[in-house]
């Protein structure tokens, strides 16, 4: 039996869905044990302890909440301070953190600070003896290597939608806690959070993802992208590099080998070549939808469904049919 | 400035990976080799912040056997002043282990900065930036897509899911840098003789016990993509047909 930690992350005073998908790993973790506690930690502005309840129902016992004016916007060095602190003062088998932009920027610092290696972008995991042997994608998604960690506690990035959010309600303990510097002696010093045009749904968690490519020709057409996404409901816009490379998309929105890792159940390539670089980010999708003139084009042999025709004509009367479909 | 950079040879992701007999590494028969990505981002911004200051020192450094001299050549060639190879036999997988060698290395190196790839993307851990900055306590930017330097202060951006952050921290720091700062240039011809005359220091790693290993590595199943279902608009009401009934995600 042993404890495991997760790190539940949040924006703008909201859980992200990954922080549900961390302390659910965690939960998981502790019960492949024999049944440990799941204690997270919650750290923001004032006001943040009100989403302590959400991460009891997904089976965390205790909640360290963390609260301080000056945490409105997210302090790297605040955060692993904190999280560092506590894992080594409660005696963690595990420390649960997302793959996740700040999980990745966060879970490593806390690692050297506890003298621990760790796995990141983890799909699954599962203890062995005194090891834990996790499942991690390499390069490029085009190996997967299975790593085996040892020492403790075993430091763990899980990839977003690897675990899925599960219900696994207990009324969670909830312990108030100080930052383990003072946010205002940081060095690295958060001045702003800037909105992306994606505030809605975002790449990592939208369950239906419609790309673009330098085939619909002009930044203004994407329109008809983002009208498709909007007829699913559940969809985010991503592109190519292409099509960042040329400004007529943030770079966060960029799809692939040097951009976001995706693995939605529905990803719609319209307009896209299928460049390695681009499949790299997301050939691992349930079900791919390909529009291209080219029907020699490469991202054909990786769709299952393919249309070949002009993405200006074709999109359009997608997005009526999927509007049908949804009975919109 | 004086700039640290760590790079890491990797093989090229085009390649058509095969696994080798033991069962835990990639076969490196014809593989080619050259840093990574990111790693190549790095360089190029530590060129431009130089040559917006028209002065300063850019020292290379990278842990692995001997061919990874090939790769610091190749930094050479585009402009860096030196090379530091930290000899191994092989490059372990355990991050914190490559951080140990490196920040032995870089510990008092006097650098003004010391920038990393994003990652590596061989290995894919992500980890060896921060955890090099933590080990030396230094303050540390992850996956920086825009990085500005002026008066011993830096300005640094972060892409983070469908949002961005800015952040601003004191130098010397460690920074890791992602796609978007600068594509890198390609060596001239001038470069790569200049290269071949630039000192390259060889040193041996200190590598510590590794925790986290390799068991297996294996090939992801193949897609069985390839279907065709029509042409134009009027290929839509098969598609929506097949995506509610068939793929069930409508
Ligand atoms: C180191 C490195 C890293 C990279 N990282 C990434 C990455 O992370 N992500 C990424 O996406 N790329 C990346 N690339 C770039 C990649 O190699 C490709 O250049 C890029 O993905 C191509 O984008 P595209 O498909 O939009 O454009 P193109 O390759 O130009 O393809 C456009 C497609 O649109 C089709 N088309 C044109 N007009 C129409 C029309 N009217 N209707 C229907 N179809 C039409 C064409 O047939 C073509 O197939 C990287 C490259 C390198 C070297
Ligand atoms: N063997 C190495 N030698 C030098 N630098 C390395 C090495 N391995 C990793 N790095 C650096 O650390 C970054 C992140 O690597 P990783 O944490 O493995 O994804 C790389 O982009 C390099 O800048």
């Amino acid at each position: 039996m042993a404890n495991v930690f997760a790190f539940a992350e949040t924006r703008g005073g909201e859980l992200r869905k990954v922080a549900l998908e961390a302390v659910t790993g965690a939960r998981q973790l502790a019960d492949a044990t024999g049944g440990g506690e799941v204690h997270a930690l919650l750290i923001g502005a004032p006001g943040i302890a009100a989403k302590a309840q959400a991460l009891g129902e997904h089976g965390a016992d205790a909640v360290i909440v963390v609260e301080h004016p000056a945490l409105e916007l997210y302090s790297p060095e605040v955060a692993a301070a904190t999280a560092a602190e506590r894992i080594r003062s409660g005696g963690y088998r595990a420390a649960i953190f997302s793959a996740s932009a700040r999980g990745k920027d966060l879970a490593p610092r806390v690692a050297a600070k506890l003298g621990v290696s760790m796995a990141s972008d983890v799909t699954a995991f599962q203890p062995e003896g005194d090891a834990i042997v996790v499942r991690h994608p390499a390069y490029t998604g085009k190996v997967i290597t299975t790593l085996v960690l040892t020492g403790t506690p075993a430091v763990l990035t899980l990839r977003p939608g690897a675990v899925t959010p599960a219900a696994s309600p207990r009324a969670a303990r909830v312990e108030s806690a100080a930052p383990a510097i003072d946010p205002g002696a940081a060095r690295v010093v958060p001045k702003e959070l800037v909105q992306g045009s994606n505030t809605k749904l975002d790449l990592g968690e939208a369950p239906v993802i419609v790309s673009g490519g330098r085939g619909l020709k002009a930044p203004e057409n994407f329109r008809l992208v983002e009208e498709l996404a909007a007829a699913f409901g559940n969809a985010a816009v991503g592109a190519t590099r292409a099509v960042t490379d040329e400004g007529w998309r943030p770079h966060s929105d960029q799809i692939g080998q040097t951009g976001r890792l995706v693995s939605p159940d529905l990803y719609v390539a319209a307009g896209i070549s299928g460049a390695i670089q681009h499949l790299a980010g997301m050939r691992t999708s349930k079900t791919i939808v390909a529009i291209n003139k080219d029907k020699e084009a490469p991202i054909f042999k990786v769709a299952d469904y393919g249309i070949v025709g002009d993405v200006l004509e074709v999109l359009p009367v997608l997005t009526e049919a999927v509007k049908k479909a949804k009975g919109q | 400035m004086k700039i640290a950079v760590c790079i890491k040879r990797v093989a090229d992701m085009e390649s058509r990976f095969k696994i080798a007999t033991d069962g835990s590494s990639v076969d490196e028969t014809g593989l080619k080799f050259d840093m990574g990505d990111f790693d190549g981002y790095a360089v190029e911004a530590a060129l431009q912040l130089n040559e917006k200051e028209g002065k300063g020192e850019i020292v290379a450094i990278s842990l692995g056997p001997d061919v990874v001299q090939e790769t610091l050549r190749k930094a050479m060639s585009m402009g860096v002043d030196r090379g530091v190879q930290l000899k191994a036999d092989r490059v372990p997988f355990d991050g914190l282990a490559i951080a140990r060698a490196l920040a032995a290395e870089l510990q008092g190196g006097g650098y003004d900065l010391i920038l990393f790839g994003r990652m590596a993307v061989d290995s894919a851990n992500q980890s060896v930036g921060p955890m090099t900055a933590e080990l030396l306590g230094l303050p540390c930017i992850t996956a920086a897509s825009k990085l500005e330097v002026a008066n011993g202060r830096g300005t640094a951006r972060r892409e983070l899911e469908g949002a961005a952050e800015i952040l601003e921290f004191p130098l010397p720091a460690v920074v890791t840098i992602d796609e978007g700062i600068a594509r890198p240039r390609y060596p001239s011809l001038k470069g790569i003789m200049a290269a071949k005359k630039k000192p390259l220091e060889v040193k041996p790693a200190q590598l510590g016990e590794a925790h986290l290993t390799v068991k297996g590595m294996e090939l992801p199943p193949e897609r069985t993509g390839g279907r065709i279902i029509g042409e134009g608009p009027a290929a839509v009401p098969e598609l929506v047909r097949l995506l509610q009934t068939e793929a069930k995600v409508l």
